[in-house]
């Protein structure tokens, strides 16, 4: 591991000062925070990443979840993962939100890693992690050796012929069928940032994967106000029943009336280059019956543009299965 | 900025096991290698150093972590517990007793972090059942398999406070 400055944050402004003079956010930021440190001190274990200052923001008063003035909820930057998944307000009011959570990682990492690092979280594709090999994500313009190798865990939406890396996170597949907000405090002052564009696809610069720039410290995110009476899921498959990453994960939540669907956000995991809401899925179940079909026309709505790899097309009658089945939990 | 290769060090104070110290560390130390090799507290494993294994589980102010994915700068003025400030020889921690008794183990080596992450578990949110208890031990690797011993002995102590 390179070397590097390290100091503890006291005020914000002054962390996002510090930040604000690197010279990029993405993949190669010379500056990086640090919160639980579990995927920041694995890649720089592997020469991932290589910060020249490491600025410690677990000392920020960023670890709070309060309500908001509009009835939703605002959690701090810094706030533990296992704190948030147990907090009363979320397993009553954001259930998919705290199931999510206690499906990702293990006891002991969702100790340590937090709301604003599980958002920026890196993709576990096995070439980005090994500096013996090409990446587009890693270095620009070196290649994709994933489209012609192992690629069993990899994305089928949104992918692009320079990258196909899995978004990891199920916490922001939960929180993209939330419809949260995320909170940044940059150089030129805060911004709001809905989840759904937080994210970025690949395209030609896999090494961009979040709005983020030099200097932008996440605050906090908020969920809107619950929604009254809405039936919330999240279900997720992989290969072995614990501490494993989803290789299809879908999110839901759902109102119904009268034996209809009055109001659907749906959002996949393990299957997209970014958490994947799907607007389409959704459009093909409001107005329709809980049935098993309304439930397996969404999820070909769902999978409809799904390109498959060498090893993975497994995943696209999986992630309809998976799509489906939550839809029947929730609606059982 | 420029990356630079001399060493930064810094100077921590932490509480291990009850003892408060002082100590001057290089920045890249994990929290892990500053136990092992700094202060000898070497019942705490290195396994995978990269989170996924769970031998390297100590308690950071109560709390199980993996010590492996935490710098030790990071714990400046934290209570760190590893597998030697939970019971003695003669006094052994209850959860240290039931794998003894149910044997809970093979080899030995990821025996500490089991234990450590079974410790802390008794203070989380956790359903009876077996299922749960293996739900949440899952962070630990037994490569040897002694999980049924392992869930045996959990249950053991559970039943029993």
């Amino acid at each position: 591991m390179h070397t590097f400055e390290f100091e503890r944050a006291t005020d914000s402004a002054a962390a996002v000062a510090i930040a604000a003079h690197a010279k990029t956010a993405q993949q190669g930021a010379d500056v990086r925070f640090v919160a639980g440190g579990t995927t920041l001190l694995d890649l720089m274990k592997l020469n991932v990443e290589t910060p020249v200052r490491v600025i410690d923001i677990n000392h920020l008063p960023l670890d709070r979840i309060e309500a908001t003035p509009d009835g939703g909820l605002k959690i701090g930057a810094t706030v533990r993962n296992s704190d948030l998944a147990h907090h009363p307000t979320v397993k009553r009011d954001y259930a998919v939100l705290s199931q999510a959570i206690l499906s990702g990682a293990s006891a002991q990492l969702r100790n340590m890693a937090t709301t604003a690092g599980n958002l920026v979280q890196r993709t576990r594709c096995v070439y980005f992690r090994d500096t013996a090999m090409p990446c587009n994500k890693r270095e620009p313009g070196t290649g994709c050796p994933a489209i012609t190798g192992a690629n069993r865990m990899l994305a089928i939406l949104g992918t692009s012929e320079h990258c196909i890396a899995t978004n990891p996170s199920d916490m922001c597949v939960a929180m993209a069928a939330l419809e949260a907000t995320i909170h940044v405090q940059g150089p030129n002052g805060a911004r709001a940032i809905p989840i759904g564009d937080f994210h970025l696809l690949p395209g030609s610069t896999p090494d961009r994967e979040t709005v983020l720039e030099p200097g932008d410290l996440i605050t906090h995110v908020t969920l809107p106000p619950p929604v009254a009476g809405s039936r919330q899921v999240y279900l997720k498959l992989r290969d072995r029943a614990s501490y494993e990453f989803a290789l299809a994960s879908a999110a839901v939540v759902l109102t119904v009336a009268d034996g209809k669907v009055t109001r659907a956000r749906i959002a996949l995991g393990g299957v997209g280059t970014k958490p994947w809401r799907s607007r389409e899925a959704e459009a093909a179940l409001v107005g329709q019956p809980i049935n098993q079909t309304s439930f397996r026309n969404a999820a070909e709505a769902a999978l409809r543009d799904a390109k498959p790899q060498s090893e993975n097309a497994f995943k696209i009658e999986l992630a309809k299965r998976c799509l489906t089945h939550a839809l029947q939990i929730a609606t059982a | 900025m420029q990356a630079t290769d001399v060493p930064l060090d810094k100077t921590i104070n932490l509480t291990v096991n009850g003892a408060r110290q002082a100590i001057t560390v290089d920045v890249r130390t994990s929290l892990l290698d500053l136990l092992r090799e700094r202060l000898q507290l070497t019942g705490t494993k290195k396994g995978c150093d990269h989170g996924q294994c769970g031998a390297c589980t100590v308690h950071v102010n109560g709390r199980r972590v993996n010590s492996c994915l935490s710098l030790a700068v990071m714990h400046d003025g934290d209570e760190i517990t590893t597998i030697e400030g939970l019971g003695t020889p003669d006094n052994l921690h209850p959860m240290q007793a039931a794998f003894f008794a149910c044997d809970g183990y093979q080899c030995g080596y990821c025996t500490s972090g089991q234990i450590m992450s079974a410790v802390a578990l008794l203070k989380e949110p956790c359903g009876a059942d077996d299922a749960d208890v293996k739900e949440l031990m899952s962070g630990n690797i037994c490569r040897c398999g002694a999980y049924a011993n392992i869930v045996a002995a959990i249950q053991q102590v559970r039943k029993n406070t």
